[in-house]
């Protein structure tokens, strides 16, 4: 009886101990590059295996005006503070424009006048934010195809980034939002750059007065307040490198998952 | 087991002797499943942890409550309360759910506390890399374990349920009530409501988990959208994940609660060493 105690003691204490240092160890993996990059094995195995499975003209789940969410809940930057944005939703962003750059044969200026003119696209989806959360709402714009066929990008021409008019962070260390998708996800049916949403103009929350919509991927993908297209063939000298805001701070370039 | 069977093994059996009940590939597999199941929880929670609901339905916003959330607020006194409400019903949870005392030492109003999360403290993207990581670690573990356990036999022979299993079952389940369990030449063998757990964790629930974490991918909807559909929608998906993830630590709980009552550390070796010993009674191999 003594010795099962003292065997219980010793189990009890041990497991204690030993989780302990597992955290810690496990806390202290997290924080070493090394490990980062053997974690990242996950991030390219998912995205192998979903172009296999799939290719890469799969189209989104639609779904109909009976499942939109009443309210299509803004996340991220809601109402940007920044001085220039304000002064262009004060005039009803009349004189928003949105540059088409980089390595394009034809860099292109848009008014907004000029897209809603363009062929449009209307599609109900679902929008899934990393957090877990998932709001329904009808979206509509130009398909992102259609502002590359103007702007015809050159064949050096590998990624398209998404210049943003929001920012992170206070004072010095104010950082512009940025994007980034590869030619395959431009050009796809259902990528637009949004200016409707549930048949009105894109409200302030969800990014007027423009927004990427790239459907099969989660939201922080979807840049709002969108006044630059660049295309280019990698991204290695735009913020810290890996293609986005959220990718600069650890979030993963694939978000299809 | 046969009446004669048993006799004869009893005549035949020293008292107690060492039985190779584990091949290596599944003690491997074992503790492979062992660590990168954990890793996957605590990852999982740290995920719940950055919007800590459970909806059902095809998106979250649709004007009905949560099925579960996991929130907190301020008391007049200004101290955090952790709230837990299920289904419509409020729980005070604060120092584990809602409320908890971070690593620091400090007031923290995350849903799980740190200590069950990884990492340990609030970052959704590094969660995110951990957990799919050992997710894959985990689903090829998996393949290749289905694949041993059929090659081998493994699984006709020590899993699928025998004609005597199913005439058992009855007494079986007395066994387990009163913690009695097979000795002798008895204890070679799973019992009958063994097989069938390990079964449905085998096929049903750890598939179900794999399935209803797919599910959440809008890029493996875009190719399958009839099971998302199927599920109940991207939402009622992810609340069925979280579900099954605690049915399994349940099990867990189960399983390691039998495994200290009928032998710890005869258990333990044979999942390390594959040797477990048999001890020969002054009733053999009967079973009682």
């Amino acid at each position: 009886m003594e010795a099962n105690v003292n065997k219980r003691q010793f189990l009890g204490r041990t497991l204690t101990g030993v989780s302990a240092l597992a955290l810690a160890g496990c806390d202290r993996l997290n924080m070493s590059p090394w490990f980062s990059k053997v974690l990242a094995v996950g991030e390219s195995i998912n995205k192998g295996v979903h172009q296999l499975a799939g290719g890469r003209v799969s189209m989104a789940q639609e779904f109909s005006e009976a499942d939109l969410s009443p309210v299509f809940r803004g996340n991220g930057s809601i109402n940007p503070d920044d001085g220039a944005y304000r002064a262009m939703a004060a005039e009803n962003f009349a004189n928003w424009t949105l540059k088409v750059d980089g390595l394009v044969e034809q860099p292109t200026v848009f008014t907004l006048a000029q897209l809603r003119l363009m062929p449009r696209r209307t599609q109900i989806t679902r929008h899934d934010c990393v957090e877990g959360w998932s709001a329904i709402g009808k979206w509509t714009g130009v398909p992102l195809a259609q502002v590359l066929a103007l702007a015809k990008p050159t064949a050096q021409a590998r990624y398209v980034v998404l210049h943003c008019a929001d920012t992170y962070g206070t004072g010095g260390s104010k950082t512009p939002y940025y994007e980034s998708i590869d030619l395959e996800d431009a050009y796809h049916a259902q990528t637009i750059v949004a200016y409707g949403l549930n048949g009105k103009p894109l409200p302030v929350a969800n990014g007027a007065p423009l927004r990427l919509r790239v459907e099969r991927q989660l939201g922080y993908k979807h840049a709002k307040f969108l006044a630059r297209i660049e295309l280019v063939e990698s991204f290695a000298h735009l913020g810290r490198g890996k293609g986005g805001y959220w990718e600069d701070r650890g979030y993963q370039w694939y978000a299809g998952i | 087991m046969s009446q004669a069977a048993s006799v004869n093994a009893h005549a035949a059996a020293p008292t107690s002797y060492l039985y190779y009940r584990h091949t290596l590939p599944v003690r491997i597999m074992h503790w492979t499943n062992v660590i990168s199941l954990t890793i996957l929880l605590m990852s999982g929670l740290m995920i719940f942890n950055a919007h800590p609901s459970l909806d059902w339905g095809k998106s979250s916003y649709t004007g009905r409550q949560p099925l579960l959330q996991i929130t907190s607020r301020e008391a007049p006194n200004g101290q955090l309360v952790g709230i837990t409400r299920v289904l419509g019903h409020e729980f005070k949870t604060t120092g584990l759910l809602g409320a908890s005392t971070n690593a620091e030492g400090k007031a923290s109003d995350v849903a799980f506390p740190h200590w069950m999360t990884i990492p340990g403290f609030y970052s959704l993207a590094d969660a995110r890399a951990w957990h799919f990581f050992f997710a894959w670690l985990f689903v090829i573990n998996g393949v290749v374990y289905v694949l041993y356990a059929l090659k081998s036999r493994h699984f006709q022979r020590d899993l699928l349920p025998t004609r005597t299993d199913w005439r058992s079952i009855g007494h079986s389940i007395i066994d387990h009530i009163k913690f009695k369990h097979p000795q002798g030449e008895d204890a070679k063998r799973y019992n009958v409501l063994q097989k069938l757990a390990y079964i449905a964790v085998i096929f049903v629930l750890l598939p179900g988990i794999i399935l209803a974490g797919w599910a959440m991918s809008p890029w493996l909807n875009s190719i399958f959208p009839g099971w998302v559909d199927f599920l109940g929608g991207r939402q009622s998906a992810r609340t069925l994940h979280f579900i099954f993830a605690w049915t399994l630590v349940a099990f867990v709980l189960i399983h390691v609660f039998e495994v200290i009552i009928s032998g710890l550390w005869n258990h333990l070796r044979s999942m390390i060493t594959g040797n477990y010993r048999i001890k020969g009674t002054a009733h053999g191999g009967q079973r009682e």
